[in-house]
């Protein structure tokens, strides 16, 4: 459908705009709600015509906002119910998919998904975070937040994978590894950890997409890809906005600044050189256009597959250590370390 | 909470201690008790009076007899937090230690201003510590063995780890790598510095490559948790050594107390997440009393065969000039 010219793209770059674009589909929302209200009261009252054009704006404001979100929006695009899962990644980029279970020591964590598939007639794994689609699925799956087991089950799966010699594809979308009070009895840091340095070294090609919401520990830790992609509306951040909020401010109603100062977007996270390439989203929202954002996905994965398996396991290894080993911004003031005999130095 | 129950019940460790051996080690100590090069932090928070009122068994403790012990309370065994210079000095072998990086200092990539701007915050954990970042890494022996050493300082910025001190202990990896000397970090840190967004998040994926090399080239690394260690620190390089040490009554874990009370709405017992909980739930080795720290690793170099140094004067003689790729100078 047309865009309304006073939402057509470059008129509203900064956020300001965005914010009100927001207050707007509020107001919009509300008065929709309102005359449905009415109408059910009033038998005989017609308002449909009058719904239908604030739908109508709702739906433009909504793809205005989704075209250039501000971080907060972005936020929640990246967290929004409907955007695609790990069941409909893996359908679209494997045949024959197997899901393993267990970390062989304590239980199965239905919070992540791994298992074996084949694409382009190469076996790879695929391991993931699994968050549901309502609340009853979400339950069960804990939100898509891990405990100890979970990370446990990744490394069992990524260390077969190396064995097979399978290249490693890991979809990330979780809150962050769940603060529980079992979970910290069973390790949580620990798993983590152990997560973190075993596919740092793992001997096959790895692939990290972050698909929805990358929070924290407990998404990086099956982040250390040879390549890794993050989808447009996509978030990856060292803590939530809202925890931020409520550490820094002391007050968790500051998210929106907070989103806006932790630079958790996709340009922001391919400007300080960590993820490699992003994944456009049609129209800015996978929620609204999931086969086409799971294709995009799933054709990208395949490109970097092709790609990374054509490279000798050092090689990957080598570029692989380089690629984290360089991730970072300070300055030396240097007398000593510039005598340093060593290689490796994070840019300045 | 803090309360420990009884000392002596700390695991292996205790056990292993002959008492001549921790004689000697008091006594040495004492020895080598000197002006730091870094002002300590937490002697700087303690009141201006000579005496240091401890807040376990409340007792008025004489503030040099508590820093001749080690920061630990004579009376109860509480271990107040010991600064990094402190905690190098306590351990390793006197005048050996020769610091690398220390001209590494932060950025402000993410232009990060909350109540304050992030650059104010690093100058003034700079001005109060006297360190340029939340870590001093670098080389020394214990007990003549060498090791490459890192202690975190928890008065920086809680010990936060942002490019810097990731950055150095994937250096301090590396040089343990390229020395086949094993590695020996004490951890005492909240986590992640949220002022550096996701380039302190992946610090925990920086340290893990380095850790993991150095792994493969089969060089050993023991990590000594102290108060506090937790978030990305703990579920990185904190919880990566090949054995793992804390200190009694210290803090460990991935989330914070409040974050899992308010996600799991109820109350956490008494003693949750402390040294004696990590070590009953089998996630570390053993809890080490402080004065036993020093003999406690010199044993577990000995174990792992690292290689004996030169007498400390000629160490002291040679560097840096010629300390062998040494590129740092003495404390």
């Amino acid at each position: 459908m047309a865009v309304p010219s006073d939402l057509a793209g470059a008129a509203f770059r900064d956020e300001a705009a965005g914010e009100r674009l927001e207050r707007e589909l509020e107001t919009v929302e509300r008065e929709i709600a309102e005359l449905k209200r009415i109408t059910q009261s009033n038998q005989g009252l017609d308002l449909t015509r009058q719904i239908g054009v604030l739908e109508q704006r709702a739906e433009a404001l909504q793809n205005a906002i989704a075209r250039n979100p501000t971080p907060w929006q972005t936020v929640q695009i990246a967290r929004h119910a409907e955007r695609p899962k790990i069941g409909e990644y893996v359908a679209a980029l494997t045949t024959d998919f197997v899901e393993l279970h267990g970390d062989r020591a304590f239980r199965d964590d239905p919070a992540i998904v791994a298992g074996l598939g084949v694409v382009d007639g190469r076996t790879i794994a695929v391991i993931g975070h699994a968050k549901g689609r309502d609340t009853r699925e979400n339950i069960a799956r804990n939100f898509g937040m891990p405990n100890p087991e979970g990370y446990r089950k990744a490394v069992r799966i990524m260390h077969l994978a190396a064995k097979l010699r399978a290249p490693v594809v890991t979809l990330i979308d979780t809150p962050g590894a769940f603060p529980g009070k079992e979970a910290e009895e069973r390790g949580q840091s620990e798993a983590i950890a152990k997560a973190l340095i075993e596919m740092a070294r793992l001997r096959t090609p790895t692939i990290a997409v972050i698909t929805g919401e990358g929070g924290s520990g407990g998404a990086l830790a099956i982040g250390v890809g040879d390549v890794v992609l993050m989808l447009e509306r996509a978030v990856y951040s060292v803590i939530s906005p809202e925890g931020c909020a409520a550490i820094l401010w002391r007050d968790g109603s500051r998210s929106r600044q907070a989103a806006r100062a932790l630079r958790l977007t996709a340009p922001d996270l391919v400007g300080f050189g960590i993820v490699d390439e992003i994944v456009p989203e049609p129209q800015g929202s996978a929620h609204r256009h999931p086969d086409q954002a799971v294709a995009a996905v799933a054709s990208a994965i395949r490109r970097h597959l092709t790609t990374l398996a054509a490279r000798p396991v050092e090689t990957l290894l080598q570029t692989r250590y380089e690629k984290f080993r360089r991730i970072g911004r300070l300055r030396d003031l240097g007398q000593v370390s510039e005598q340093s005999p060593r290689k490796h130095h994070a840019p300045g | 909470m803090d309360c420990l129950p009884h000392v002596d019940a700390y695991g292996i460790i205790c056990a292993i201690e002959s008492p001549r051996q921790r004689e000697w080690s008091v006594r040495s100590v004492l020895n080598w008790i000197r002006r730091p090069k870094y002002a300590s932090v937490e002697r700087r928070d303690v009141p201006a009076g000579l005496w240091t009122k401890c807040p376990r068994c409340a007792a008025l403790v004489y503030r040099k007899e508590l820093e001749r012990n080690l920061r630990v309370c004579p009376r109860c065994n509480y271990h107040h937090r010991l600064s990094a210079a402190d905690r190098l000095t306590a351990v390793l072998d006197e005048g050996t230690f020769v610091e690398h990086d220390e001209g590494l200092v932060p950025e402000d990539p993410l232009e990060f201003v909350d109540e304050r701007p992030y650059p104010a915050r690093i100058d003034d954990a700079q001005r109060r510590t006297g360190l340029p970042e939340a870590v001093i890494t670098g080389t020394g022996t214990i007990e003549g063995r060498r090791a490459v050493v890192g202690a975190m300082e928890f008065g920086f910025l809680g010990g936060s780890m942002g490019t810097v001190v990731g950055e150095k202990v994937a250096r301090s990896a590396e040089l343990a790598g390229s020395l086949s000397s094993p590695l020996i970090v004490f951890s005492a840190s909240g986590g992640a510095r949220m002022q550096e967004g996701p380039l302190s998040l992946l610090q925990m994926a920086k340290t893990s490559v380095a850790l993991g090399r150095l792994s493969d080239a089969g060089v050993p690394f023991i990590s000594v948790l102290c108060d506090p260690t937790t978030g990305g620190v703990a579920a990185s390089f904190a919880f990566q050594g090949d054995v793992i040490l804390a200190e009694p009554g210290a803090l460990i874990g991935f989330a914070g107390r409040r974050v899992i009370e308010q996600t799991i709405k109820q109350k956490l017992p008494e003693g949750f997440q402390t040294a004696e909980f990590l070590l009953e739930h089998g996630l570390i080795d053993a809890i080490v009393l402080r004065g036993d720290l020093r003999p406690t690793l010199a044993r577990f170099l000995r174990l792992f065969g690292a290689p004996e140094a030169p007498e400390p004067e000629t160490v002291l003689a040679q560097s840096p000039s010629a300390g062998g790729g040494d590129n740092g100078r003495p404390l």
